[in-house]
């Protein structure tokens, strides 16, 4: 079985400062890191791999700094790893990335026939989750998003667990598919020793737009992308919580009002809170 | 078979890097575990680099290092609770690039920068990896047991820069548990200025930097000292004591470095500078008597870990690099001959011992603990000079030849015999 997972390099969100007169994203010393979602995607194919066998390759697309991620794939257990490197890719929106990664990941499958592509479920830099599902409407292949669990795998199908907004979906799935991965699918284990040795070796394969074949420039980077950002802002800073005061006695009494109040809150539905 | 390197180097800092960067660069195939997420993400120091010990591993590194400023100036303050005695020297000799004396840096770029150029000459690193253990067989050091599952990787010869309290050395019985008098606990924040500002404030020319340390009431009269350094766009102010000093006297270190910069001297020196980070860290000050075993059969200690820090002189990362250096050097000679056994890789701590670093150390071998059982020097005599200089300086009618007598009975207070036993002391722990 061959899963390629596609893993985006992204600025680290937990420090990134927004520039108050301008609105953007003050990019300037913050560290990009792996796509949290994509560490899960790729720790999810490496644990495909460990039960059915096959082949992890990722793919990313991004600058040559971007190599990073690729290697951090190679540290979770991935095999290979492919960078889609060039300037006619900058500035690309979602539809014009998943034009590009989709022509990349044609000429993997031409050499090793893919049977799932794993995304994760979005990037925290831009949140949208349209790269994934991009991907598979320009393949044609099903696109199975927000995927918690993969509960069974065989050359025809594939078993999952996608998570609704009041709940869990069973589904099962054709092969070729498309699969975007939620954080609760798995935990992101301690690399062992000789992954971290191979990451340090490895040479990602590194593709320019010439390389990718047959390709239609005017789809690609800031040309492609039909994408306008009319406007930032900072979301509103989050006010503190009610504060109870008073005797314990009578914080208790509160408590125990608010409590009262909110009771749908704690009703369960379906086994899982809501 | 897992894979075999010539070398593994425990820890990406100064030390680590020098040794690994030289094995590599001798060709033999080098391992460097660093438990951070980078090189110098766990690092920290005042911020003052020297220049000769580095220039020796890498000639002009300082056209490419991240430096902040080659510094110009130092001084030294005698704090009281509101007045110094100032002393220092600055000359323009130091901001000639052949006369280069140090440098502030900022060790979180300044050990990503050194460990990739070690990384240029094939050194290969491991970040996020805590070696746990050495492998040791029939009392040979053969391998280190890393935290990661199949984490066992096996060498020729471990070199330990780990750092300050090298719990592997102590594994392997180089050294006992360290005292609480042997290490100091530094804090440290790196405050946000600009550089026109810095300039200004501290009498600097574009491009130069200052140094100042600070005695006295800068620790509240305890064994330690304070600091602050000029960067390119920021500061580093930091205070660092003894941790028996912090015990007994009950202070906290983050309420000391907030009482440093609250000082009325200090004060307008920082003033509307941005918080950006705030660092902490034990530095080893036990001096040559704290030396560890340094080598043993495939295993030498290095830097921090070896305690090889200069406390009196503020000088410790070169005495690193310096300690890594040799290391390389015995690793080298031990390569020629094929075995890596005490006997063989002992020239190092001949090294250690015979250059300026073992004659340093040695020099100051009882100030430490000479200080921090004779506070007087810094609780006593430093308000006492502060007030000397105060009514000698002020005019008020009264004959210098009077002023002098009056100062003269203030240090005779307390006692003649003893005033000059501790001056006696004092000459005799600093000769």
């Amino acid at each position: 079985m061959h899963i390629v997972v596609c893993v985006k390099q992204v600025p680290d969100t937990k420090v990134i400062k927004i520039n108050p007169k301008t609105n953007t994203l003050d990019r300037r010393g913050v560290p990009s890191i792996m796509n949290p979602y994509d560490a899960h995607a790729v720790q999810e194919a490496v644990r495909l791999k460990r039960e059915y066998g096959g082949k992890v390759s990722v793919l990313s697309m991004g600058p040559p700094q971007a190599e990073a991620v690729i290697k951090k794939s190679i540290e979770i257990g991935a095999d290979e790893g492919y960078l889609i490197s060039d300037r006619a890719f900058a500035g690309a929106d979602t539809l014009a990335t998943s034009y590009a990664l989709t022509k990349a990941l044609e000429k993997i499958s031409s050499a090793s026939p893919i049977d799932m592509i794993f995304c994760g479920k979005h990037a925290i830099d831009g949140d949208t989750g349209q790269v994934g599902p991009g991907i598979a409407s320009r393949l044609d292949i099903p696109p199975v998003t927000n995927i918690t669990s993969i509960t069974k795998v065989t050359k025809d199908y594939v078993e999952l667990q996608r998570k609704l907004q009041d709940g869990y979906a069973h589904i099962r799935t054709t092969l070729p598919c498309l699969i975007t991965i939620e954080k609760e699918i798995n935990e992101i284990e301690y690399a062992p020793f000789p992954n971290m040795l191979k990451a340090v070796s490895c040479q990602p394969v590194v593709w320019n737009v010439d390389q990718l074949g047959e390709v239609d420039r005017k789809q690609l980077g800031l040309k492609g992308s039909p994408t306008v950002v009319g406007k930032m802002f900072a979301p509103p800073k989050q006010e503190g919580g009610h504060r109870l005061e008073g005797s314990p006695q009578e914080q208790v009494d509160q408590l125990l009002h608010v409590l009262q109040e909110k009771r749908h809150l704690f009703h369960k539905k379906g086994g899982a809170a809501v | 078979m897992p894979e075999k390197f010539d070398v593994i180097v425990v820890g990406a800092g100064p030390a680590g890097t020098s040794c690994a960067y030289l094995c590599a660069k001798n060709g033999l195939k080098v391992l460097q575990i660093e438990r951070g997420e980078y090189p110098g993400a766990k690092n920290v120091m005042g911020g003052v680099l020297y220049k000769q010990q580095l220039e020796e591993i890498i000639p002009e590194f300082w056209k490419e290092a991240p430096i902040e400023r080659p510094i110009v100036e130092q001084r030294m303050w005698l704090l009281d609770e509101e007045s110094a005695i100032t002393l220092g020297y600055k000359g323009q000799a130091w901001a000639n690039e052949e006369n280069y004396n140090n440098f502030t840096i900022l060790r979180a770029k300044f050990d990503q920068w050194f460990a990739k150029k070690a990384q240029e000459q094939g050194v290969t690193l491991i970040n996020e990896t805590v070696v746990d253990a050495c492998l040791v067989e029939e009392g040979k050091v053969i391998g280190v047991r890393t935290d990661r599952p199949d984490g066992d990787v096996y060498t020729d010869v471990v070199v330990l820069a780990d750092g300050v309290n090298s719990l592997l050395a102590k594994q392997l019985g180089f050294h006992e548990e360290i005292e609480p008098a042997q290490v100091a606990l530094t804090v440290m924040e790196v405050l946000n200025l600009p550089a026109e500002t810095i300039n200004e404030r501290f009498n600097l020319e574009d491009g130069q930097g200052c140094t100042i340390e600070m005695f006295g009431d800068a620790t509240k009269g305890h064994l330690g000292t304070a600091f602050l350094y000029t960067n390119k766009e920021s500061l580093n102010i930091g205070v660092g004591t003894t941790l028996s000093s912090l015990v007994n006297s009950k202070m906290k270190p983050y309420d000391l470095l907030e009482y440093v910069k609250n000082h009325p001297i200090v004060k307008p020196l920082i003033k509307g500078a941005e918080e950006a980070e705030y660092l902490a860290h034990l530095i080893p000050e036990g001096g040559y008597h704290a030396i560890p075993k340094l080598v043993g059969d495939g295993v030498i200690v290095a830097g921090d870990a070896a305690q090889l820090v200069n406390g009196i002189h503020r000088e410790g990362s070169n005495m690193a690099m310096k300690s890594g250096s040799f290391a390389a050097e015995a690793i080298l000679l031990a390569k020629q001959t094929g075995k890596y056994t005490e006997e063989v890789l002992d020239i190092y701590r001949e090294k250690v011992y015979e250059s300026f670093i073992g004659k340093d150390l040695e020099k100051y071998k009882d100030a430490t603990e000479t200080l921090e059982n004779h506070p007087q020097y810094l609780k006593e005599y430093i308000p006492m000079l502060n007030r000397a200089a105060r009514t000698f300086f002020t005019v008020d009618g009264i004959s210098k030849q009077e002023k002098q007598r009056g100062i003269f009975n203030m240090f005779m207070e307390r006692g003649k015999i003893r005033t000059v036993q501790d001056m006696y002391r004092a000459w005799k722990v600093m000769k």
